[in-house]
């Protein structure tokens, strides 16, 4: 399994190397109790480095090229999803994908998230996961249609950011993204936030208002990308692990400030060392948690906008002199 | 909920208070235009040209004077101050930024809640000041605007929000994002009580302020020339490697895209909102 390796992830690829190497010596010597000694090692390294990730070798992880995206997700979760297209306003986006498809136990439920390329030709089209104000407007009347036909919905946040392009600004980029979160916090249908990837600022939010906000444990949510951060505060791009670190954008984080409600595990090494693990697992916690929501009294028809004023009204903190 | 009698009069701070735009002295210098203007005449004319109409910047106070009945208000929530619960460091600790911006602005945070009357119209209004850390958003920003909303919704009365920010603050991180999704999820709470939200936008409201509230307006007033974006100039510049065209992001380009009602001059500010306030909010035939 031939993964692109990160830097940090070096130690790790250099044992495996020589693992490699004693095997095709191996032909002509036996070092089968070595190379088993050797495994031995490489898993407590890996043990070692991904139980003791910096900040900023996460924010890498979220962004590994390999790294499951929205569609990967819907297409292994459901049988049958059905991708609807555009915001019958002015084109399709395809940095964001939305659709209907059927879960296992739940039933059919609305998908929606940003979408990156895989490769240069796709993330020329998909704009890197960089939505114009029509993604987010095409997701708002997804959002609506799950709201007439009373079906969950479910985002998976995945951006570097809303695009902050000329066209995107003329046509309303805040409009688009203030709106969805006017609109979203009082759908009364249950919405279930998903971080996969990168949660970077109001493109993220945009689709991000729900009734509970899960994140992959190495994906990052922040204000701000740790560049950008860089080059603002410190007036430099060369402070992206300091800037990481003191945004505190990892899930552990999020979660001790009451941002977001849990953490879905990854697969040992990140998502993409192990897709299918990360599916099952996230079709798991998906079930889960909408048939909690669906039992629970607060979720009855009506009460949506109460509720989550009530979740975000919580976010923050202030000391009064008083 | 703490309702807060003003404590000392605030009428006279315009004139000495320091900004990159409002330098001290007798005379300014117009940006625009150029021309040399007595200061006390700027003040007159409610910190416009009168040669040019440009718009300097002013802050929370001024706005208050120009808008109330009399420049009269009772504060509300003045004792929130910023806390730090992420120890955010950068080139200088947060609680050090903090302490630096109130002694610099004599403010307690870049938003300040007042009530008081327009045109004898009971209303509750916001104002931010853009010299606090860039007018920025953070914690107490958004617990402002909510407790703003409740007491409109509370006491049936209109909520005015006058925004200039450079969006969401970056040393609350994602908390500052979430304040987005806390006001707007509080003015859908104003909508459903059926009470007018107009949005003032003055020079410069970008980032996730715009991307909020301040974009939320039943109806969304801008200020002659205010630049008003979601990515700011130069980023776009960056982005698209172009110059980009004369009057990008102003008021009177959101006005063309359909993204502002009207653009009003400062002078005519309290007189439009008064008229759309009747419009919208006396008593149903």
């Amino acid at each position: 399994m031939a993964a692109t390796a990160l830097e940090f992830e070096k130690p790790i690829t250099d044992l495996e190397a020589k693992i490699e190497e004693m095997r095709s010596l191996g032909e002509s010597v036996d070092l089968s109790e070595e190379i088993l000694m050797m495994e031995q090692k490489v898993e407590v390294l890996r043990q070692e480095i991904f139980e003791n990730l910096t900040r900023w070798q996460r924010v890498q992880l979220a962004r590994h090229p390999e790294r499951p995206y929205t569609l990967d997700y819907v297409n292994t979760l459901t049988p049958d999803f059905t991708e609807l297209h555009g915001d019958r306003g002015v084109h399709d986006d395809p940095a964001i994908v939305g659709g209907f498809g059927t879960i296992e136990g739940i039933g059919s439920v609305l998908f929606v998230g940003h979408q990156k390329g895989r490769d240069t030709k796709q993330n020329v089209y998909r704009n890197f996961g960089m939505p114009n104000p029509e993604g987010y407007r095409k997701a708002l009347r997804l959002f609506k249609l799950a709201e007439k036909f009373r079906r969950p919905v479910i985002c998976l946040l995945d951006t570097p950011g809303a695009f902050p392009g000329l066209e995107a600004e003329e046509r309303g980029q805040a409009e688009a993204i203030a709106r969805n979160l006017f609109e979203m916090s009082k759908l009364e249908v249950p919405i279930i936030i998903v971080v996969i990837g990168e949660g970077a600022s109001g493109g993220a939010l945009g689709i991000g208002v729900g009734d509970r906000v899960l994140m992959l444990e190495n994906s990052w949510y922040s204000v701000i990308s740790p560049e950008s951060c860089s080059s603002i505060l410190w007036r430099s791009w060369g402070f992206k692990e300091q800037a990481a670190e003191a945004l505190k954008l990892t899930a552990p984080d999020l979660l001790s400030i009451g941002v977001i409600d849990r953490i879905v595990p990854e697969p040992l090494g990140g998502a993409h060392r192990d897709p299918d693990q990360m599916f099952a697992t996230l079709r798991d916690v998906l079930v889960e948690e909408i048939t909690a929501l669906r039992t629970t009294e607060e979720f009855e028809h009506g009460k949506a906008l109460e509720r989550r004023v009530k979740k975000f009204s919580k976010m923050g903190y202030w000391k009064d002199e008083n | 909920m703490a309702w807060f009698a003003r404590s000392k009069e605030n009428i006279d701070r315009s004139a000495i208070k320091a900004t990159d735009t409002m330098p001290d002295g007798m005379w300014v210098k117009c940006p625009d235009c150029k021309e040399i203007l007595y200061k006390k005449q700027l003040e007159d004319n409610l910190f416009t040209c009168p040669k040019c109409d440009k718009h300097f910047r002013i802050g929370s106070d001024e706005y208050f004077l120009i808008l109330l009945d009399d420049g009269v208000f009772v504060e509300h929530a003045a004792t929130l101050i910023p806390d730090d619960p992420l120890g955010f460091v950068d080139t200088k600790p947060y609680p050090t930024r903090v302490a630096d911006a109130i002694r610099k602005t004599d403010l307690k945070e870049s938003m300040r809640l007042v009530t008081g009357s327009i045109e004898q119209i009971p209303v509750v209004l916001g104002a931010m000041d853009f010299d606090f850390i860039g007018g920025s958003m953070g914690s107490v920003v958004g617990e402002k605007f909510a407790r703003g909303i409740d007491i409109a919704i509370a006491t049936q009365t209109p909520y005015i929000m006058i925004s200039s920010s450079g969006g969401a603050r970056m040393q609350e991180a994602a908390l500052s994002l979430m304040q987005m999704a806390k006001t707007s999820a509080k003015l859908a709470q104003l909508a459903n009580a059926r009470l007018p939200y107009i949005s003032i936008l003055t020079d410069p409201t970008t980032g996730g302020v715009t991307a909020s509230f301040a974009m939320l307006g039943d109806v969304n007033i801008a200020e002659p020339k205010a630049l008003i974006a979601f990515a700011g100039p130069r980023v776009v510049e960056q982005t698209i490697r172009k110059k980009l065209p004369p009057g990008f992001q102003r008021a009177e380009f959101l006005l063309e895209h359909g993204f502002a009602d009207m653009v009003v001059h400062r002078k005519e500010m309290k007189q439009t909102v008064a008229k759309v306030l009747r419009q919208l909010h006396t008593l149903p035939l």
